[in-house]
């Protein structure tokens, strides 16, 4: 039986990825695909986070860089650059990261509640902090931080009224 | 679970009620006075019968009890106990618009407008009631010879209507590929009884006398000759029945999306196999041709489900040239042509609030009153024509009248009593793109038919919406036409694809008109940054597209680009793009899907080798320019 819709269910499983020196991961069930990066088309008025879009199959799917968006390491691309590929809202987003490590499985006692500062992102958008083989891993509530207002990716209403 | 199957049941029912009413409609304003058609009473009957039965089934008790008067008394009328007349014909046209808003009602879940119900079920009821003939059964009770009789005894029964009663079911269900071609050879009811002994339960197909291969299905027609009439519409029902399914337009779409992916995926393949060289290269491109052929052939068959006839649109206007006509106390014949040719399905059901303003106007304002034109030499009975053609990659519809025309100078007046910028000496072209400025009627008293002003900007915008194009011509005493140009599908636009820095974009076909390489003595600078071009006596405005969509271009001097010389809407600009690339069907994908609206950007396509370019809004760019109309600039 699936537990209703709590934060986190005891062992959730999570993909690990890096960006600059820091360790994160984010509930593998909102992982469509990993691939490489490739240069994605730039789309005009855009943030500088948003790098453009790409097509993944027929689908022309956003790819935002975390990196610029939170400062966070250098936002540089080469052939080991990867984009992590989320379906959260019935919407595709790409994500560049630094890397991808591993697939955890972490359980409710092991997580800490998040800092209030010390981590790029805001604390609205963590679950909690977990230790890993030694290593302080910042779980990212993804739903949250992809739909925010702050990433601006998707469409409200008043906005799409305003661009007219 | 079980609740989510009747829903699925709901959605089936709501459809098909729609496709009967409509039918019912339809057929009710066919109906000719003198001579009824038996066969067109039987359709009629037929379809309030299957609404009927359905809201039984599923409980819609105000469709159920309406249609059961309506059925009651347009039993009697096929039966020639009651004549038909023309007040009854009005009867059950306004019963189908209250089972329609009924049936919006059960569809949406809102509150049923029960008075409305009740008032339209007691005029019926005392129709009904007013005939002093016995009440009549009409499900499933009859006995098969009896009906046999029933048949024989009037004269102009079709065969058919024994397929109307449930409780029959007997010839379809016996061999219904004969009955299908049988049908017509019936219509005249020589040989009947033969040709019920032909069907009865054991007799072969082959002994039949009437093996007569499938009518084609013949485009709805608007002669009146009865006798063919009741031949193709009896054979075109049954073709109809049993050659179409039902598909959920998303299945379509998700069909359509994949073909154009294969289609991509099969031109990175021949640019591939370019590269082979030798036997194998060779034989590798023949299959690659090969290939090519057949997807194209695919994408066009997949493209084609989507396609409805326009007939869909035009069938409901003589409804409202019908109610029209009486209120206004104008006598109009309509004319419909080309009604079978085919459009996109989006585009067909947002044309029909445009396409009915039209038609409006041109009754309201375009046709005169009867003594007027009968005053000035013409028939007293005025005719609006809708038409529809293919011309190349379009669809032109025009709706023409022949009636007064645009008045030059009440435009003119009305426009400087709106201080509508006009030049001083304007070109007939130029004074009827008036009527498309907000809130401009020219009628000397608004009605509650048309008049407000508030119609034709949003026909226009609808229009262009579409991605197509709406013109006027007119002359005065002789009558006006109207020409809506649209894309022959929304998925689909003719592109010309332009390269800035090192991207590409597509600007559509229809807004391009020219391309050239600007002379550094054709570009004039004005205060500030803005560039104009010189063409032929007129000044463009300069937008370089570098600009719009913040690149870096290969070239910032307009003279050694290209000039891209575009018309949207009022608006006149030239793009400056790096080069061109080259003429090309692209398929529209939406951006909005997983991100969200860019301004200047209509879309995205995927192009040959599998990256992403923009679709270019010319409508939203020219909104960057500053607007000079090309007359004052001469």
């Amino acid at each position: 039986m699936i537990e209703p819709a709590g934060v986190l269910q005891d062992n959730q499983e999570f993909l690990t990825f890096t960006l600059g020196e820091e360790n994160y991961a984010l509930d593998i069930l909102t992982v469509k695909e990993i691939r490489g990066y490739e240069r994605p088309t730039k789309i005009a008025n855009a943030p500088p986070f948003i790098k453009g879009v790409i097509n993944l199959r027929g689908d022309i799917v956003p790819i935002v860089d975390l990196r610029i968006k939170f400062s966070v390491g250098q936002a540089t691309y080469d052939e080991f650059t990867i984009v992590i590929v989320l379906h959260i809202h019935n919407r595709i987003v790409g994500m560049v990261v630094d890397g991808v490590s591993d697939v955890v499985s972490l359980a409710k006692e092991q997580l800490r509640p998040p800092p209030d500062f010390g981590v790029a992102f805001n604390s609205r958008y963590l679950l909690g902090l977990a230790t890993i083989n030694e290593q302080m891993i910042i779980l990212v509530d993804i739903n949250e931080l992809i739909s925010s207002d702050e990433l601006g990716l998707f469409d409200k209403p008043s906005e799409a009224d305003a661009s007219v | 679970m079980s609740s989510i199957d009747m829903k699925q049941f709901h959605a089936v029912f709501f459809e098909e009620s729609q496709e009967h009413l409509e039918e019912m409609e339809q057929h009710l304003l066919e109906v000719d006075l003198q001579h009824p058609d038996a066969e067109l009473l039987n359709s009629i009957f037929r379809a309030a019968h299957s609404i009927k039965g359905g809201s039984g089934i599923f409980g819609f008790d105000a469709l159920a009890s309406v249609t059961h008067i309506m059925e009651s008394l347009l039993d009697k009328i096929r039966q020639g106990k009651l004549p038909v007349t023309a007040e009854y014909i009005d009867l059950f046209l306004s019963s189908v618009d209250q089972l329609k808003a009924i049936l919006h009602c059960y569809r949406v879940g809102s509150d049923l407008d029960w008075a409305g119900v009740h008032t339209i079920t007691k005029k019926l009821e005392l129709v009904t009631a007013g005939q002093n003939s016995q009440p009549e059964e009409t499900d499933g009770s009859y006995g098969f010879f009896t009906e046999v009789e029933a048949v024989t005894q009037s004269e102009d029964y079709g065969f058919f209507d024994t397929e109307v009663d449930d409780g029959f079911g007997f010839f379809d269900e016996v061999v219904p590929a004969e009955s299908i071609g049988a049908a017509p050879a019936s219509a005249v009811n020589s040989d009947l009884h033969n040709f019920i002994d032909d069907l009865l339960p054991g007799d072969s197909n082959a002994q039949s006398p009437v093996e007569t291969p499938l009518i084609p299905v013949s485009a709805k027609s608007n002669e009146a000759a009865s006798e063919n009439k009741i031949k193709s519409k009896a054979s075109e029902a049954i073709s109809v029945e049993s050659s179409s399914i039902r598909v959920d337009v998303a299945k379509v779409d998700q069909l359509i999306n994949l073909v154009g992916e294969i289609v991509i995926t099969q031109s990175m393949m021949n640019l591939l196999g370019k590269s082979f060289d030798g036997a194998l290269g060779e034989k590798f491109q023949a299959v690659a041709n090969e290939l090519e052929r057949n997807t194209r052939e695919i994408q066009e068959a997949v493209m084609s489900i989507r396609m409805l006839p326009v007939s869909f649109v035009f069938n409901r206007f003589p409804r409202v040239v019908r109610d029209l006509s009486a209120k206004l106390g104008k006598k109009i014949d309509l004319i419909i042509e080309g009604g079978e040719t085919e459009l996109d399905k989006g585009l067909t059901e947002k044309l029909v609030d445009p396409l009915t303003h039209l038609v409006r106007n041109s009754i309201d304002h375009g046709i005169e009153p009867a003594d007027v034109r009968q005053a000035c030499g013409k028939n007293p009975t005025g005719t609006v024509t809708l038409k529809a053609a293919q011309q190349g990659g379009s669809i032109v519809i025009s709706i023409s009248d022949d009636g007064g025309g645009l008045s030059r100078e009440r435009i003119l007046r009305k426009a400087r009593e709106k201080s509508i910028p006009i030049s001083d000496n304007p070109s007939d072209a130029e004074v009827w793109q008036l009527i498309f400025a907000p809130g401009f009627s020219t009628a000397d008293q608004v009605t509650d038919v048309s008049g407000r002003g508030v119609g034709m900007d949003v026909v226009r915008r609808n229009v262009q919406a579409l991605g197509g194009r709406i013109d006027i011509e007119s002359e005065a005493g002789k009558g006006s036409v109207i020409t809506i140009r649209l894309p022959l599908t929304l998925a689909i636009v003719d592109g010309m694809c332009v390269s800035v820095g090192d991207q590409t974009f597509i600007i559509p076909l229809v807004n391009i008109v020219e391309s050239m390489q600007p002379k550094e003595c054709e570009i004039k600078t004005l205060a500030g940054d803005d560039q104009l071009l010189l063409v032929r006596d007129e000044y463009w405005p300069i937008l370089p597209l570098y600009k719009a969509m913040q690149l870096e271009p290969q070239f910032t001097e307009a003279h050694k680009g290209i000039a891209v010389l575009i018309e949207a809407n009022k608006h006149h600009f030239a793009l400056f793009v790096d080069a061109l690339v080259g003429q090309q069907q692209v398929v529209i994908k939406s951006l909005e899907h997983h991100y969200k609206r860019v301004q200047g950007v209509a879309g995205a396509t995927i192009m040959g080798d599998g990256s992403v370019a923009l679709i270019l809004d010319v409508e939203s760019l020219a909104a960057k320019t500053p607007e000079i109309p090309l007359s004052l600039a001469s």
